[in-house]
Parts: C-alpha cells; sequence; structure tokens
C-alpha cells in the first residue's frame, strides 16, 4: 500500500470516528423538540472550580430530566467574574441566558471599581451555600478560636491569613468580617492571597502562613488525615463532615455563607422571567440536584423572587461596605 | 506489580480499547483548535464519559487528556498557533521545520518525546508518589522567587547576537507581563476590566508567532517568489533519531521536578529546556532556523511535567494546575477522592488509572506517527491560503480563549507588534519569557514579603533558595571568567598584564 492511499485511509478512518461520536452524542437528546428551549449559561470562573462545579451540576440535572434542551456552558474569565457581570448587563432582554454567580462575584464587581454591580440583573434563584472554615496546621499553637482570637487582638498585624481568593471573594471578605466582629480594624489584617485551594493547602501543610480559610470542601483529605485542624466553621449549624464548632459556639457571634444563585439579564418580560424561575425550581426537586449537593457538600440554600432578590441587595450593601472600609472599593 | 498488571488487565478489555481511542481521536481534534488547551480540552469533552461505566470513563478520559495535550503541539509545528502556554516554545523551532518541509519529523519527534517522558514520568509518579509530596509543600515562595529568578537569569543565554535587542525584547515582554491586578489594585488596564487578569499567554504567542509572521509574508509576498515548501522525507533520519534521544531525556529531567512542584507549572521547563538543548547542542547553527532538539527536548519537558503534576494531585490532593483541578473534578465524578489516603485505599482504581495513562499514551504515538506525513501536507497548500487558513485558527483560538472581540483587537494590536519585532530584529524568545515570568516572579516576590511583612531576609530564610543563590554565583563567575578567558586570546596587552598579575 503506498504511503498516499494510507493517509486517505487513515483520514477516512479519523472523519468516520468523528462523525460516528458526534452524531451519537446528537441522538440522547431531543434537542429538536420545539418546546426544549435551547438555553445558555455563563460560568465567571475557570473550569473545575466552585461556579463551575456549581453550574454545569445544575445545566447536567436539568438536561438529564429533560427539563429543557441542551445547554451551552460558557466559561467567561476575567476579573473574578467582573467581566462575566458586565457581559451579562450587555445582553439586556436575552430571554435565553443565565449567569451562574455568587458572592465572589459581587466582591469582585467592587474592587475592580466597575458599574456592573449585581442589583442591576434579574434575580432568579440561590442555589447553593457553603460555610468557611477556619484551618490551621496540625502543629499550630492555637487549639480553640479562642486561642486564635486572642493572639489575633494582641498583635493583628502578627498572624498571617490565608485564603483562596483574591481580595473582594469570600475567602477574603470572611477574615476581615471576622475581625471586624472580633474588635480588630480590617486595615491591620495581614490577608495572603493564594490562587484557589491548592495552593492554600500547600502553605498551610507547609507553614507559610498562621490560619487558612477556605470553604472545607478541597480540604477534605487533610482535615481527615489530622494534617490540618478546623478551628471553627461560619455556618448556624455544624457541618456533618466535621467535628468542628460553629463561631457563636466558639463564642464569636456571627454567621457567614459563602452562597451561589443564578442571575438573568436586565429587561426580560415577566413571562421570561417565571420560565426560568420555573426551570431553576423543577431543577430543584431533581434527585440528581439531591445528589449533586450531597457528593459536593453544599449546603441547600434555595430561594426564589422576592426572598432572593432581598437577599441580594443585602449582600450587595454588606459586602460594599466591608470593602469601603477598607479602601477597596 | 501485581496490581499494575491488574490494572492493565481492566483497561486491556476491546470495548475500553474502543474509548481509549475514541478519547485520543476526541482530544486531539478538539486539542488542536488553537486557544482550547487541555483544561478546556477535558472540561468540554468531562460530560462524555460520563454516559459510560467508570473504568471504561477513566481511560477515555486518559485518552482525551493526553490527545489533548499532543494536538496543541501539532498547531504550534504547523500554523505557529500554540495552543496552551506549554507548547508556545516547541513553535520557535517547531515551525522552523515545518518550513523546511520537516513537519513530519518534528510532529514525529515531538510524538515520540511525549510518549517516553509521559512513560517516565508515569513511572517516576508509580516509585515516587508516596515519599515526595511532604517534600514539596516545604517550599515557600522565597523558594520559588529564587528559582524563577534563575530562570530568568538563563534567558541571558538566548538574547540572541544582539544583546541590547534582546534586552529590548525581554523588557517588551515583562512590561506586557506587567499588565493586570496586584494585590487588589489594577495596574496598567485602562480601566478595563477584560485586562484586569492581564493578557493571556496564549493571544501573546498567536499574535506574535502567527499574525506577525503573516504580516510579515504579506508585506514582501509581492517582492519575494512564491517558494514551495518541500515535501522530505516522512519519517525520521538515523540521525534526527539521534540528535533527538538526548533531549528527550533532559527535557523529561527538567519537566518532571516542576510538574510536582506546587508552582511549578510546564512553562519554565520547556524553555530551560530549550535554553539547555541549545547550549548543549552541536549543530548551534541550526537554532533559529529548526533544530530538531528544539521540538524534542521542550515537548518531552512538557508532558512529563504533565506526569509530575499527577505526584500532589493523587498524593496529597493537590491541583497545582488548572488541568489538575479539572482531573481532580473528573475523579470526584468517578468516585475517586485524591488525598493522603488515596494511595492506600484505592490501590485498585489508582492502577487502573495509571495503567490507563500509559495506554492512551502508547495509543497516541501508534495513532498519531502514521498521521504525521499526513499533517504536513497541509502545508503545501498554496501560500496566500495557507496564510488564510493560519490567520483563521489564530482569530478562532484567540476568540474561543474567552469568546470576546476584545481579544481580538488585542490580537491585532499585538500582531502588529510582531511585525516590527521582524522588522527591525528583536528576537522573540525573550518576550514570550518576559511575559511567563514576569508576573510569576512578583507574585512570589509580594507574597514572601507579605509574608515576612516586608523583612527582606525572608528571601535566603530557605535552604533550596540558599542553594539556587548559591547555583547563580557560581554560573556568573563561570560566565565571567569564560568571557575574560575568551578575551585573553585577543592580545590586548594592558588587560593581559593584569591579568598575569593576579594569577
Amino acid at each position: 500500500m503506498t504511503s498516499r492511499r494510507w493517509s486517505r485511509a487513515l483520514a477516512l478512518a479519523l472523519a468516520a470516528v468523528l462523525v460516528a461520536t458526534v452524531s451519537a452524542c446528537g441522538v440522547t437528546r431531543g434537542g429538536d423538540d420545539p418546546d426544549n428551549r435551547r438555553l445558555r449559561m455563563m460560568i465567571p470562573n475557570s473550569p473545575g472550580g466552585g461556579y463551575d462545579l456549581t453550574g454545569r451540576a445544575a445545566a447536567q440535572a436539568m438536561e438529564q430530566e429533560d427539563l429543557t434542551g441542551r445547554f451551552e456552558i460558557n466559561n467567561v474569565i476575567g476579573a473574578s467574574g467582573t467581566v462575566a457581570m458586565q457581559r451579562l448587563l450587555n445582553e439586556e432582554g436575552a430571554e435565553d441566558v443565565m449567569l451562574l454567580m455568587g458572592l465572589g462575584v459581587v466582591g469582585a464587581v467592587f474592587t475592580n471599581k466597575s458599574d456592573a454591580t449585581v442589583d442591576k440583573a434579574t434575580p432568579i434563584a440561590g442555589l447553593v451555600a457553603e460555610a468557611e472554615g477556619i484551618l490551621v496546621p496540625a502543629d499550630s499553637p492555637f487549639q480553640t478560636l479562642d486561642d486564635l482570637v486572642e493572639a489575633w487582638q494582641a498583635d493583628p498585624s502578627s498572624i498571617t491569613v490565608g485564603g483562596g481568593s483574591s481580595p473582594g471573594g469570600p475567602d477574603h471578605l470572611f477574615p476581615m468580617q471576622l475581625a471586624q466582629t472580633v474588635g480588630i480594624d480590617p486595615n491591620d489584617v495581614n490577608y495572603i492571597s493564594y490562587d484557589g485551594g491548592g495552593p492554600l493547602t500547600t502553605a498551610l501543610l507547609g507553614e507559610k502562613i498562621d490560619v487558612g480559610m477556605s470553604g472545607l470542601g478541597e480540604f477534605a483529605g487533610q482535615i481527615d488525615s489530622g494534617e490540618l485542624r478546623v478551628l471553627a466553621v461560619s455556618g448556624a449549624e455544624r457541618l456533618e463532615t466535621v467535628d468542628a464548632p460553629t463561631l457563636r459556639e466558639g463564642g464569636v457571634d456571627m454567621e457567614f455563607l459563602n452562597w451561589r444563585g443564578i442571575l438573568a439579564p436586565p429587561g426580560i418580560s415577566d413571562k421570561a422571567r417565571q420560565e426560568l424561575v420555573d426551570l431553576v425550581t423543577e431543577m430543584h426537586g431533581t434527585p440528581e440536584w439531591e445528589e449533586a449537593l450531597e457528593r459536593n457538600g453544599w449546603i441547600d440554600n434555595f430561594m426564589v423572587g422576592e426572598e432572593f432578590e432581598e437577599f441580594l441587595i443585602e449582600q450587595n450593601d454588606r459586602v460594599e461596605s466591608t470593602l469601603k472600609e477598607l479602601g477597596l472599593a | 506489580m501485581d496490581l499494575l498488571l491488574d490494572g492493565f488487565a481492566t483497561a486491556l478489555t476491546p470495548t475500553n480499547l474502543l474509548f481509549a481511542v475514541i478519547g485520543v481521536l476526541l482530544g486531539t481534534a478538539v486539542g488542536v483548535l488553537p486557544g482550547i488547551g487541555p483544561a478546556m480540552t477535558v472540561a468540554l469533552l468531562l460530560p462524555v464519559t460520563y454516559s459510560v461505566e467508570p473504568s471504561s470513563a477513566l481511560i477515555m478520559f486518559a485518552g482525551i487528556y493526553y490527545g489533548g495535550m499532543y494536538g496543541g503541539s501539532t498547531t504550534s509545528i504547523l500554523l505557529n498557533t500554540p495552543g496552551e502556554s506549554s507548547s508556545v516554545v516547541t513553535a520557535l523551532e517547531g515551525n522552523k521545520m515545518a518550513k523546511n518541509g520537516r513537519a513530519a519529523q518534528a510532529l514525529a519527534t515531538a510524538a515520540i518525546g511525549s510518549f517516553i517522558a509521559g512513560t517516565i514520568g508515569t513511572v517516576l509518579l508509580v516509585i515516587l508518589a508516596p515519599n515526595i509530596a511532604d517534600l514539596v509543600v516545604k517550599l515557600g515562595a522565597p523558594s520559588y522567587f529564587a528559582i524563577m529568578l534563575l530562570a530568568l537569569f538563563a534567558v541571558t543565554a538566548v538574547l540572541g547576537s544582539s544583546k541590547l535587542r534582546g534586552f529590548v525584547a525581554l523588557f517588551l515582554g515583562l512590561a506586557i507581563g506587567l499588565i493586570g491586578t496586584t494585590t487588589g489594585q489594577a495596574r496598567l488596564t485602562f480601566g478595563e476590566a477584560k485586562l484586569a487578569d492581564g493578557i493571556d499567554i496564549v493571544i501573546v504567542a498567536v499574535a506574535i508567532f502567527a499574525i506577525g509572521e503573516a504580516l510579515w509574508v504579506a508585506a514582501h509576498l509581492r517582492r519575494k517568489p512564491l517558494d514551495i515548501i518541500p515535501v522530505g522525507q516522512p519519517w525520521m533520519s538515523k540521525s534526527d533519531w539521534g540528535r533527538s534521544w538526548k533531549p528527550w531525556l533532559r527535557g523529561t529531567a527538567f519537566g518532571f521536578p516542576f510538574g510536582a512542584l506546587p508552582a511549578g507549572g510546564a512553562e519554565v521547563p520547556t524553555f530551560l529546556s530549550y535554553i539547555t538543548e541549545r547550549r548543549l547542542t552541536k549543530h548551534p547553527e541550526e537554532f533559529g532556523k529548526g533544530a530538531i532538539e528544539g521540538v524534542a527536548g521542550p515537548e518531552a519537558a512538557n508532558n512529563a511535567s504533565a506526569a509530575g503534576t499527577l505526584v500532589p494531585l493523587l498524593a496529597i490532593g493537590l491541583p497545582t494546575t488548572a488541568t489538575a483541578a479539572v482531573i481532580l473534578v473528573a475523579m470526584q465524578n468517578y468516585g475517586l477522592q485524591p488525598g493522603p489516603q488515596f494511595l492506600d485505599a484505592n490501590p485498585k482504581l489508582v492502577w487502573g488509572l495509571l495503567a490507563s495513562l500509559f495506554i492512551a499514551n502508547t495509543l497516541l504515538l501508534v495513532i498519531n506517527l502514521p498521521l504525521a506525513p499526513v499533517w504536513a501536507k497541509l502545508l503545501q497548500i498554496p501560500r496566500p491560503y495557507l496564510y488564510a487558513g493560519i490567520l483563521f485558527f489564530a482569530s478562532l483560538g484567540a476568540y474561543s480563549v474567552n469568546f470576546d472581540a476584545f481579544d481580538l483587537a488585542l490580537l491585532g494590536v499585538i500582531g502588529v507588534l510582531g511585525l516590527a519585532m521582524r522588522r527591525f530584529g528583536l528576537p522573540v524568545l525573550p518576550l514570550i519569557i518576559g511575559v511567563i515570568l514576569g508576573p510569576r516572579i512578583e507574585d512570589q516576590l509580594t507574597q514572601a514579603l507579605a509574608i515576612s511583612q516586608g523583612d527582606v531576609a525572608t528571601l535566603w530564610s530557605e535552604p533550596v533558595a540558599v542553594v539556587v543563590y548559591i547555583v547563580m554565583a557560581l554560573l556568573l563567575v563561570g560566565t565571567v571568567v569564560a568571557g575574560r578567558r575568551a578575551g585573553a586570546v585577543q592580545p590586548d596587552p594592558e588587560n593581559q598584564n593584569k591579568q598575569e598579575v593576579s594569577a
């Protein structure tokens, strides 16, 4: 066989496999059914992150249960979500698009001094929430939340606090609001920003920082093995998976939740809005979603309508005031 | 060992092999699109693997992963449009080789090098994963700063014949790297949120390489006769093998440790490998014109680094790169939770995964080696159409990073810079290195100083950092002495006397 024939045969085989695979994907969904609208979802961060997990889990639950046609998922990366937020506002009146967002996006919009604040969009639904945890390495002198708070109050800047988000993100907002609550000027907090949970874990295990603040999902292995210790969790209730007191039980009167939800562009019709709300409500009832909540250790934070709208405005104001005090907004 | 064989037994059923083949093809097909790196490829195709049973999904996933990585190198070599940051260096010599009619050899040395590096990397992973993990977390920002500084120091080797032009290119790169947000403050973003994360290295590389080149060719198209790209031999010759095997091994030696380091990454080892090959080669005249060593080394480094990334991931559950984060998500979806007890608790699954990686790697080689000459024929398309195609792919790549027209504008602006650099003879590699290293060096420095609250002594507080500084000092002394010796050959009486006195 000449090399020319060879290549032709190979090219044909390649094309055949591709076509077969692509069409196999096509027939599994009733995408051409007029009842099944095609929707777009924007994710404000890179693949593999918390927003991405939540968004893809929600989209998958909707697709699997045939609540809608296929989702076109798009990671709009930039400025911790500010770019995605701006993009959503630019899509004014578009009734087929939603943005998965959360507390971090609310903060990023302020730190990036953008006008694209979340109160301008159409709120659809709150989905999940995650408690933050206060983590120290196994050899840390801090055994309880009290130990930490005492040392922190005595000399605020001597304690290095690491978090997995840039300023304005949940891991940054949490220590700042915690400092405010225990009477420390947030401007004195020595916050070190790491690029996500992975590098933060490394810094904690290598004892480069004194304490880490982050959602606990990415630390499960280290917590189980005893390499990291959780001093407290930030939610109203203890977590099933982690043996640690809440802030209130530890003597600090505050609660903090990192939440994620869905927004639609401004200027969509009430009918379209209601359709999206109904769709997400239906999604919330599926076993798929139930399973995703459990698998990822997310707290069910489902809310729609006025409840979510008020929640969004309250969060927006609170974040703005914290960041203003730090001179970041 | 028995466990590994068990792993192979599960992975090698006909059905699973078929899934592996589909995975490799899909991964390569999507990975070929510039701007879509392995992380995005895996994220895009992950849902496809959910519909099959876990052991098949695992092997299909391994295929997608390796296919995605190889796809990026293919466009680097053929179209001068790297799909991801780790195959930027490949484009330097790879595309020159392609233009000389040696695309098939470049693709082959990349494929075989990737295979060898991936295999050695997987073996090292098996041996080292349980032990190395505790060590890597001891390295902090001061050590990384020192290592990055050493890498920047190495750049002086590739400044080219004119040091001035080399430094101009380097500082242009560092200046582009300054754009973005540091410690919460925007810098050089001109109030544009889309610049807040800096400019993606893929956009810079595609613009400088592909757009700059297309503009340059367009500017000269009428003056120069059309030279047809020769077809050349389809396979690697004996001398190609001879010149490739050492760079493969050296590239692996660079790539694996950097991959295993939490802040190491794949970019730094690829250009360290390139610089080393350029220093050690017996054919220095070919560098910059298509030296096979310059493809073999960086491609091996790239793949070895990917295997290295799995060390912290499997041993302590640490995803250190975007790709690793996606892999972690995939594994969690298959019911695997990497972490400290992972290797002991799930031997069967871990060995199944390692066997899958090995098989995927082999399949990639088997499928892509015969395809290399087919791909290479792409370059025989008449030049106007070829460059139209390159521009199309370059724009598609830049656009698909974020689906944003803004990136196309950036591509145009930096493309014009690329044209200007060709016009004024500025080397491109220092610029690319500046863009990659600048922000990283700065990050590590600010982090080290923030933790120490401004105490500079922290920079030499870690043993690794001290060792690196000593190496740097030795290299510096070595360079100066070598320079003096070279100078001493030229009879400069005054200088010579001084040297004799000091001796």
